[in-house]
């Protein structure tokens, strides 16, 4: 059976164990509800739990080593030329052999091996496939019946459907420690193998990055530098740009439509303005290198400056108005927090409104503002469509914001789209350049959240 | 009297001072208003760029032409084998037709050229017609065909004809052709009904975005399947039976962390780990729904939570004081209470995910796929990514599909979004 029909006839299978359970536990005390330690429908659940969890884990565990065992196994029948191969060739070879057993492969000149190879691989699945059908489903029925049979009046299933179901969210509620374990660990690994072959200090600190490697020694303009530096150059001006457009003209919408605006004119602009945030950033990037772009380069022909077509000022104004609602409605909250009774005694000083904010409410709030800004600048940073689509793809050591620069983004998705190595540099570098994003990121929220919470008790 | 005269020049100074700080006090709101109208000025210019170039994908080119469905080229030997129908040369019967309306047309390249008008794709539509009604061949019949992208792009005004003829891709003749076809009424803008029923292509006026909108669907259906139940579950142990202790803390922490790791750290993960590590797919949605999941789900827990923070206690107390367990309590009337703004933050999540691009290039899901996925197994691309690839594309007509997707993008984002508010407005409920 497709997984997908095993799934859902184990549902069905659970369901029925549903009513099975429920009509047993009434049966067992001849209708008389009150004996029961628990409603007849936790019995139900109770049942149905036993049928479903212990035949899920299985098959979860068996999907997770099925293909894993079918490629060693037809590894194993192969002949012993093909064994022999180099990992990365076998690998090929593999790949080879599920395509033909997917009945993808079109092209006639197909190596008689590889086919019966196939056949084999084919053999193995619908092998592997009946028998976990099989086991799958005699597990769950096995639990229905065992769990029909302790079905008495004492039983207390409720206490043990509630621990299940807790034991169900507890486990939900980890998931989060381990995605922040996986992205750690899948980044670290790659990383460290990246820095076995080169040097950590070299790359945090080189000044040149082209990481097209050679593939034959003698070939030419591969060098394979792996200096960061103008990457993060890159990715700072762009969103060192990006800041300054975005800083003041959310600092100041956040400012007027918290101590100015009519709460008309707020409940219709602040949606408007948040609708901002909402845009894919695939679509900033469509405007950023179709509309804003040229019109850079022309307005800079007109006073006869040369500008890129993809200069880092379009990506980074673009990328500003993409941050201005983090930056406002972030400020706005920060605002909105410093009590009232600063304004007062400020009002009561005779100051005007805007001398209250900018002597009294703005130096209040400050701490806040600084950490909406980090944040502003941390999603600027981790900013990828945007960048891909309006920025350069060579590394350029420059702060001339006219000039074509990459940044760290940029990169992975030009290192990682398309086919991969795994062993070389090349590939690998891109998770050394997600390791330092992560980290700067993770700091950057860190610090940020943490001025953003200690302001926030200071006027609890 | 010296107090006196003191306290006068303050008030003096004051006064003076009054004109000015008046002024400030102006150009300081100014300053404000001009922040808000900078920032509502870009929400325009970015949806009347994208609008104004992406309308016109709405409208294909197209031209009639009377097909002469000859059974000697379709079926010669009079099987009607689907098999058979499907490999006749179709292309044969639009160059004879095209000849007898253009039956001035002579010398190889100007054939050749007038060939061309017609896209490659068409064959595909005569085939379909065939297939679909085979009591078709041997008659005649008026069909519309797909221009090729370039007329279409002159139909549409993109091509002036006022540029000179060498800077123009096409040339005084071609144009000459148009005009013959416009005089007749053979040559039409209609409503595109390609662009929503056809998977990608590498010729423009043939490109679709049906198999990115089934991709996304699947992605999505994944998501949803495993993000809502999972945040969900999450919420609620988080804020109703979770012990304060540091295992608590460390999830808390974790998750306000997660939501902000920039998308394409999620990319790496799920290339690291699905596919490299547990040996998934690639480009399937299935894995970009597992990588979408991971993305969404600090926003459905961050929302779960604050709606069941917002269900008062006492509903707690009164369903715990009738004898209620723990849990009967939060599922029987916590949870029902508390499920409004849990779909909201649903709702706000999925349509997150929908327009989330950087993390599922890193998966695979960039590759050309020209047919319409199956299933969460198959092949498939997403629309944001969709557009990604259009946008990278050089062919003039792309940038009005690619314009014309957005607008498709941005209008599920906006029903999906105004679903969650009205849901918002219709159950939120002040305590």
């Amino acid at each position: 059976m497709q997984t997908p029909y095993l799934l859902f006839t184990l549902l069905i299978l659970s369901v029925l164990a549903y009513f099975i359970g429920k009509r047993r536990s009434v049966t067992v005390v001849e209708g008389a509800l009150r004996e029961l330690h628990s409603l007849p429908a936790y019995y139900g659940y109770y049942t149905a739990l036993w049928g479903l969890i212990p035949a899920l884990f299985l098959m979860l565990v068996w999907l997770s080593f099925e293909p894993t065992w079918l490629a060693h196994q037809t590894v194993a029948s192969l002949p012993e030329e093909i064994k022999s191969l180099p990992s990365s060739k076998l690998n090929l070879q593999l790949n080879n052999i599920k395509n033909v057993a997917a009945g993808l492969q079109v092209s006639q000149r197909v190596d008689p091996l590889i086919v019966e190879a196939a056949e084999h691989y084919n053999r193995l699945r619908k092998i592997s496939n009946f028998a976990l059908t099989l086991v799958v489903l005699t597990c769950s029925l096995t639990g229905i019946w065992l769990a029909h049979k302790k079905i008495n009046k004492d039983y207390r299933a409720r206490n043990v459907v509630e621990k299940i179901m807790t034991g169900l969210m507890i486990l939900a509620s980890t998931i989060a420690i381990f995605t922040t374990v996986g992205i750690v660990a899948s980044v670290v690994f790659e990383s460290l193998l990246f820095f076995r072959q080169v040097p950590f200090f070299d790359f945090l600190f080189g000044l040149e990055w082209s990481p097209q490697t050679a593939l034959r020694a003698d070939q030419v303009g591969s060098s394979g530098a792996f200096g960061a530096v103008p990457l993060f150059a890159g990715t700072l001006l762009i969103s060192s740009i990006a800041l300054i457009v975005a800083v003041p003209i959310g600092l100041m919408s956040a400012i007027y439509l918290s101590e100015f605006a009519g709460s008309k004119f707020r409940s219709t602009a602040k949606p408007t303005l948040e609708i901002l945030a909402g845009i894919p950033t695939v679509v900033y990037g469509f405007f950023a290198a179709l509309t804003v772009a040229p019109f850079i380069r022309e307005t800079g022909e007109l006073w006869g400056w040369v500008v890129s077509s993809e200069s880092a000022l379009a990506a980074g104004l673009v990328m500003g108005i993409m941050i201005i609602p983090f930056v406002s409605s972030l400020s706005d909250d920060v605002i909105n927090a410093v009590p009232q009774s600063l304004r007062d005694a400020a009002y009561a000083l005779g100051a005007t409104q805007a001398e209250t904010i900018k002597q009294i409410i703005l130096p209040a709030a400050l701490p806040g503002i600084v950490g909406s800004i980090l944040l502003a600048a941390s999603r600027a940073i981790g900013e990828t469509m945007i960048v891909v689509m309006a920025a350069g793809l060579a590394a350029n050591l420059t702060a001339n914001p006219l000039e074509a620069v990459t940044t760290v983004t940029v990169q992975i998705v030009t290192l990682l789209v398309g086919d991969q190595e795994f062993d070389s540099p090349k590939t690998l570098s891109a998770f050394a350049l997600g390791l330092m994003l992560f980290v700067v990121t993770l700091a950057l929220n860190v610090i940020a959240l943490h001025i953003v919470r200690k302001y926030r008790e200071q006027y609890e | 009297m010296n107090n006196r005269t003191d306290s006068l020049s303050t008030m003096e100074k004051v006064r003076k001072g009054i004109a000015k700080r008046r002024s400030a006090e102006r150009r300081f709101r100014f300053y404000g208003l001009t922040g808000i109208v900078l920032g509502l000025v870009f929400v325009l210019i970015l949806f009347i760029s994208i609008i104004g170039k992406g309308y016109g994908a709405f409208q294909q080119t197209q031209i009639a032409l009377d097909i002469e469905f000859l059974e000697s080229v379709i079926d010669p030997n009079q099987t009607r084998d689907s098999k058979v129908i499907s490999r006749a040369d179709y292309n044969s019967l639009i160059r004879k037709s095209l000849t007898k309306v253009f039956p001035e047309v002579k010398g190889r390249r100007q054939i050749r050229d007038l060939n061309r008008m017609i896209s490659s794709g068409a064959m595909f539509q005569l085939r379909d017609r065939v297939l679909e009604d085979p009591s078709v061949i041997g008659r005649s019949e008026r069909v519309w065909l797909l221009a090729s992208d370039d007329y279409d792009m002159l139909m549409k005004g993109h091509i002036e004809r006022s540029v000179p003829e060498s800077e123009r891709r096409l040339k005084d003749h071609q144009v000459a052709w148009v005009d013959k076809l416009l005089e007749q009424g053979l040559i039409k803008k209609r409503f595109n009904t390609f662009f929503f029923t056809a998977g990608d292509s590498r010729a423009p006026e043939m490109a679709g975005i049906r198999g990115a909108l089934m991709g996304s669907m699947y992605t999505l259906f994944v998501t949803l399947v495993l993000s809502f139940p999972i945040g969900a579950a999450t919420a609620v142990y988080l804020e109703e039976f979770a012990p304060t202790n540091k295992w608590t803390d460390l999830i808390e922490v974790n998750i306000n962390n997660l939501a902000a790791v920039p998308s394409i750290v999620f990319g790496l993960l799920g290339l690291a780990m699905f596919i490299n590590f547990f040996g998934l797919p690639r480009s399937a949605p299935l894995v970009g729904g597992l990588v979408l999941t991971l993305m969404t789900l600090p926003t459905i827990i961050i929302a779960g939570r604050a709606a069941l923070k917002s269900v008062p206690p006492s509903i707690r107390e009164a369903a715990l004081g009738m004898g209620a367990s723990k849990l009967q309590t939060v599922f029987h009337h916590v949870l029902p209470l508390a499920l409004p703004g849990m779909l909201t933050g649903t709702i706000i999540g999925m349509a997150q995910a929908l327009g989330e691009t950087a993390p599922l290039l890193m998966i695979g899901m960039v590759a050309f796929i020209v047919d319409i996925p199956k299933g969460i197994f198959d092949s498939a691309t997403v629309l944001p990514v969709q557009i990604y690839l259009w946008a990278d594309s050089p062919e003039r007509a792309f940038v009005e599909r690619t314009s014309a997707a957005i607008m498709v993008l941005l209008a599920f984002l906006i029903s999906m979004n105004a679903v969650a508010v009205f849901l918002r407005k219709r159950f939120e409920r002040r305590w």
